[in-house]
């Protein structure tokens, strides 16, 4: 019993599998029967997606105070258009299509890193901007028409293997490959010790602009490839698909266990808050909560993850 | 001036304190009187800190006595407390809120001060405390502390512990307080100590710098491993025999002397930078292998100037970038310490790119780098896995030391390092720095000390952000140093 506490303390992102257990097993016992094993492989399915984007949120918290991505949803809607647009519905231009939405997710990359670095805007208020213009060009390009995506991209997005989702599948492997890049390489340690003391940083010869760069097209990036899959799994783009993304790619990533204030972050406190937050979303409705009442408990876990974790770290 | 018959101001007794697995103090007992100064002298981590944070009520003490004018105290003594009773404390770690200026953090302290005018009040108070203190000090109340170099932050703390409005001050703690500043300014404080303590004022004043605890102090204390080993009239200490109490083998004043003997490992012209706005055609140059002072009075461009070559400026061959650089930090809360982080990881994080195999970082290569590290400069912690935050404040800088020495570049920028390093590791550190430079590398070593300008082969004096001067060899003397420190340089070349 004992060294399970040990280990929590020492993990924080096991809290949010924990939770996401619990709430899964309240709702399984709830409806009873085979209905749980459907709603676990339903909530991994939806919680891929979540995934996806809390990583790249994840660096940019990571950077320290004031760092949050905000345009993430908008470069959801651009890529899903773009990439529908270019694939047209053909199997042979997935592959075209999804190069169009990784040099979206660069561009806007590219353009939040020009308005933090030479107009010196504070990121948030950056990237807020920024998420106008790139909403607006969905709009612009898109034009309301949904295009239907193509067959193989949708099967990719939506097919199971004895329940677990394919797409599951792959973004396990991305979380893998994310947290070796997180604790393992030159880039995931300069932006642990920028969001730690930048100017400390910089003096202990970290390039700070270089990773500030990276991180920001990282989390745009890996934006713009969730948009693709999201239109495959929904069957096309349209222009508010981004639109719950906002915050919940910066609830999984506090929900985790990551730092709100920089410098600590973790990978698999993601998915299982990931998991955790759709699976409440899913009791709740099973219980028969109004949509009020879901959105008033998401906040106040939000709230109480964080006053939790920020106790903690003062008694350290 | 002690007054070994009248009953002591404060009184403690058999003080302990328990970090974790750690014991810094273990049962002291100390008695200071009133309008007395007391020395505490001890090497970084003999819990020097820790005591004078329970004298201030910032740490409360695990077992333990603390009487205060008369005043039992026991638990839940706290800061507020102290302020009621009189004492005053400025911590080592400057603790000015950066956000506000010199006026409102004076006003943090002083809660009377409130109503209309309230900003235009403290700021009187803290300016004429300034004038009194640190004449000619160049603060002015409306300036934000985070604006403010390390110095004018210190002179600030300094003179803010020092104010009066509804209490009177019996005590104030000066936790290292001339680490940095330079010695004219220093001198100025040491007089207004001896100028308060005639008054009845007591002041309890620690300092690796024995030269000043030997001029002021009524007493001197002297703590080893979280105790008191020796407590007497500062008149039967000298400074051979206070370096003994503290547990040190004395180390003759013996600097490796510079020039001749070292010219033979001088190898290729490293730096070559001219300050902006120079008006003559003196340049600041650094070759392989050689040490280089910066010195005049704080806060006259030498940081800068250690910033900018940072950056490449004036780096040969040109277009070298940065890289080849490394910097040991004087403000380490602010430029220095990843407070997140591990010892290992804090002094591994200028040497990843050597630590690599293929992506990946290999940890056991960490590992080895920082344990090498801990074990030549002498780091006191268990294992080098401990949070940095565990170590005392001179440890940590010599964590510091460890980052940029053990990384693989060639050029050492030091920005006045050794603030609160006690002094047989400054020994130590004086000696790998030679060690360093014989084998080629080049050090600009900024410093407020007079004394570690003898570890330099050539010095610039800065006055205004350009150098005033160029000192080599037996012409560096305390002398020609202060007298380029204040000299006006005109445009003659």
């Amino acid at each position: 019993m004992r060294s399970i506490e040990t280990f929590m303390r020492h993990h924080p992102w096991s809290w949010s599998f924990v939770a996401a257990f619990l709430t899964w097993a309240a709702t399984a016992a709830y409806i009873s029967g085979t209905g749980g094993l459907a709603l676990a492989s339903t909530a991994l399915s939806f919680s891929t997606f979540f995934v996806m984007v809390g990583i790249g949120q994840m660096f940019v918290i990571t950077l320290g105070p004031g760092n949050v991505d905000l345009s993430i949803p908008s470069t959801i809607t651009l890529s899903a258009v773009v990439s529908m647009m270019v694939m047209d519905g053909s199997n042979a231009m997935i592959v075209p299509g999804f190069l169009a939405a990784i040099l979206v997710g660069t561009l806007v990359g590219l353009f939040n890193y020009g308005l933090i670095r030479v107009l010196s805007i504070p990121p948030i208020i950056a990237t807020m901007s920024s998420s106008f213009l790139v909403q607006s060009s969905a709009i612009a390009l898109g034009r309301g028409v949904k295009i239907k995506p193509p067959a193989a991209l949708e099967w990719v997005a939506t097919a199971k293997l004895t329940g677990v989702p394919v797409l599951s599948l792959g973004v396990i492997a991305l979380a893998v490959c994310m947290a070796i890049l997180l604790n393992r390489t030159v880039y995931g340690r300069s932006v642990t010790a920028f969001g730690q003391n930048t100017r400390a940083a910089g003096l202990a010869g970290v390039p700070i602009e270089r990773i500030r760069y990276l991180t920001y097209s990282l989390s745009a990036v890996l934006a713009a490839i969730c948009g693709v899959f999201l239109a495959g799994f929904s069957g096309g783009s349209s222009l508010n698909m981004g639109e719950e993304y906002l915050l919940a790619s910066i609830a999984v990533v506090v929900i985790g266990g990551s730092s709100i204030a920089g410098g600590n972050s973790n990978v698999p406190g993601i998915f299982g808050s990931a998991l955790f937050l759709f699976l409440l979303v899913a009791m709740l409705n099973t219980f028969g909560a109004a949509a009020g009442l879901r959105l008033i408990l998401t906040g106040l876990i939000i709230v109480g993850v964080v006053t939790f974790a920020g106790g903690r770290a003062e008694n350290r | 001036m002690t007054t070994e018959t009248a009953s002591p101001l404060i009184s403690l007794g058999g003080i302990q304190k328990v970090f974790g697995a750690v014991q810094a103090l273990s049962g002291v007992d100390l008695q200071i009187h009133a309008g007395e100064c007391l020395g505490l002298v001890g090497h970084n981590g003999a819990g020097k800190s820790t005591l004078m944070n329970i004298l201030a009520g910032t740490l409360e003490a695990s077992e333990g006595s603390l009487t205060i004018a008369g005043t039992g105290l026991g638990k839940g003594y706290l800061v507020q407390d102290a302020g009621r009773l009189g004492v005053r404390c400025v911590f080592q770690e400057l603790s000015l809120c950066p956000n506000l200026t010199v006026a409102e953090n004076t006003r943090i302290i002083h809660p009377v001060l409130k109503g209309f005018g309230w900003r235009k009040r403290a700021g009187l108070l803290i300016m004429k405390q300034l004038d009194q203190v640190f004449p000619g000090h160049g603060v002015s109340a409306s300036d934000v502390i985070g604006d403010l170099s390390i110095s004018k932050r210190q002179m600030v703390e300094i003179a803010r512990a020092f104010t009066v409005t509804d209490t009177d001050i019996r005590l104030v703690i000066l936790d290292e307080p001339t680490s940095s500043l330079d010695s004219r300014v220093a001198d100025q404080l040491l007089n207004y100590v001896n100028q308060v303590t005639g008054q009845g004022v007591s002041v309890i004043l620690i300092s690796h710098l024995l030269g000043e605890i030997l001029q002021v102090s009524d007493r001197i204390a002297v703590m080893k491993d979280g105790r008191v080993v020796a407590c007497r009239n500062a008149a039967d200490f000298d400074r051979v025999s206070l370096v003994e109490a503290m547990g040190s083998t004395v180390v003759a004043g013996a600097a490796p002397r510079r020039g001749e003997e070292n010219s033979a490992t001088i190898g290729e012209e490293r730096i070559h930078m001219r300050p902006s706005g120079q008006p003559d055609d003196q340049s600041i140059r650094a070759q392989a292998g050689e040490v280089v002072g910066f010195a005049g009075l704080a806060g006259q461009g030498q940081t800068e100037a250690l910033l900018s070559v940072f950056e490449g400026h004036g780096v040969l061959p040109s277009g070298a970038r940065g890289a080849g650089c490394c910097f040991i930090a004087g403000d380490r809360q602010v430029d220095g310490v990843l407070p997140l982080w591990s010892i290992r990881k804090n002094i591994g994080i200028s040497s990843l790119g050597r630590m690599r195999s293929g992506m990946l970082i290999q940890s056991e290569r960490e590992l080895e780098l920082a344990e090498a590290w801990k074990e030549r400069i002498g780091i006191r912690a268990p294992d080098v896995e401990a949070p940095i935050l565990s170590l005392s404040g001179g440890n940590q800088q010599k964590v510091l030391f460890a980052r940029a020495l053990g990384s693989a570049a060639e050029i050492v920028l030091m920005d006045d390092p050794m603030r609160g390093v006690d002094v047989g590791t400054k020994n130590e550190v004086y000696t790998i720095i030679r060690q360093e430079a014989s084998q080629g590398r080049t050090f600009l070593w900024y410093t407020t000390e007079m004394e570690e300008l003898d570890y330099c082969d050539r010095v610039y004096v800065f006055r205004d952000g350009i150098v005033s001067e160029t000192l080599t060899g037996s012409d560096i003397t305390e002398e020609n140093v202060l007298q380029a420190s204040f000299k006006q340089v005109s445009g003659a070349a």
